[in-house]
């Protein structure tokens, strides 16, 4: 049996297509990612765009729709697959995710493009408990990138500036637009550009660290979704809750398409 | 499952939390819905298939002003979906 999960993120599409596993001996492995697509949608017609990831998915893993069981969607656009059997929440989704990933994981951090976001899950992924910030983006990865533009760097090359850095410098504005301005506001006052994108960084990190003391910390932390990638990010986020490690996962920016595709599979049972 | 609807903005942190387990099978019939004088409150079915309360998305992002008017300066001395609430789901975070 296969089933998909489209996770409709407000800057990407992500597909996952799971394959049910029947191994001998191996009870445990009861599901594998057949396939893993991303895509960027090219205009802003977001059912057209999912249509189109998931052809491309299906067609890169050989397949065709009537071989897939059931798709379920998450994200902020998930009310935009038409194709979907049923749209799921990204709390949810992350959370099984997560959990599939890490099985000891109970604090789930999600930090996308526009939205961050904290769960607490329980032993079988279920979500308990979660926050997030409905308003602002500040506590983002929207808000990470316009900084970045604002310094002329990559988010690679941001990331790995603040990694250089020991200096803790404050940024007070909560919101992305006044940020910037203070962001102008060190340049011009010759701040050297490592320290920057660790005042940045810090900021976003101490915004999620927000929601996520909201549900509270315990067990083993895992963080999702794109800022993963961000390095930088991902050590302060560890200082601002105050945690020796956090876990990341290998394909961050697909775990809750992932969850959406096993809450799809195990309905079926 | 505890969730937490709201902002944290440069003013503060507004959250109003709906314990979703004490929500399931209502032992108020559902007061909140006429309680709250904006009618913020919805019931919805979740994802694990529980009828339960949350708060319109909009109002999710005006919170602080949606609530202003219940707050004490309002002249209320208990805010009215807390009231309504008898199994105790609700809670405000400010």
């Amino acid at each position: 049996m296969i089933t998909a999960g489209i996770d409709m993120g407000s800057r990407s599409i992500k597909v996952i297509l799971l394959e049910e596993l029947k191994v001998d001996g191996a009870p445990q492995l009861k599901y594998g990612v057949k396939k893993a697509h991303i895509m960027m949608p090219g205009d802003l017609d977001q059912d057209v765009a999912a249509d189109k990831a998931y052809d491309e998915a299906l067609a890169s893993a050989g397949l065709k729709r009537e071989d897939v069981k059931v798709v379920f969607a998450t994200g902020a656009g998930r009310k935009q697959v038409s194709f979907s059997t049923e749209g799921i929440t990204e709390m949810t989704a992350g959370a099984k995710g997560a959990n599939f990933m890490f099985p000891m994981a109970r604090t789930v951090v999600d930090v996308g493009a526009e939205e961050g976001r904290g769960m607490k899950t329980d032993a079988e992924g279920r979500a308990v408990d979660f926050a997030g910030n409905e308003k602002c983006a500040a506590g983002a990865g929207s808000f990470a990138e316009a900084m970045s533009r604002a310094l002329q760097m990559t988010l690679k090359e941001f990331g790995d500036a603040s990694l250089k850095s020991d200096k803790s410098i404050p940024m007070n504005a909560q919101c992305t637009v006044f940020a910037e301005s203070e962001v102008v506001s060190l340049i011009h006052s010759s701040t050297p550009k490592n320290d920057i994108a660790k005042a940045v960084l810090d900021a976003v990190a101490s915004r999620v660290c927000a929601m996520v003391r909201r549900v509270g910390i315990e067990g083993e932390v895992v963080l999702i979704g794109g800022m993963v990638h961000n390095s930088g990010f991902v050590q302060s986020l560890k200082v601002a809750m105050g945690v020796d490690s956090v876990s990341l996962p290998d394909m961050p920016e697909y775990i809750s398409a992932l969850g959406c595709a096993l809450i799809a599979a195990e309905r079926q049972h | 499952m505890i969730a937490n609807y709201g902002y944290k903005d440069g003013s503060g942190e507004y959250y109003i939390s709906i314990d979703t387990d004490k929500c399931i099978g209502c032992a108020a019939d559902r007061a909140c819905l006429t309680a709250c004088p904006k009618q913020m409150f919805e019931i919805i079915t979740d994802d694990y298939d529980d009828e339960v309360a949350w708060i319109k998305k909009p109002n999710c992002r005006t919170l602080a002003y949606d609530c202003a008017d219940c707050k004490p300066s309002g002249g209320y001395s208990s805010l009215p979906c807390i009231a309504a609430c008898t199994p105790g789901a609700i809670k405000h975070s400010w």
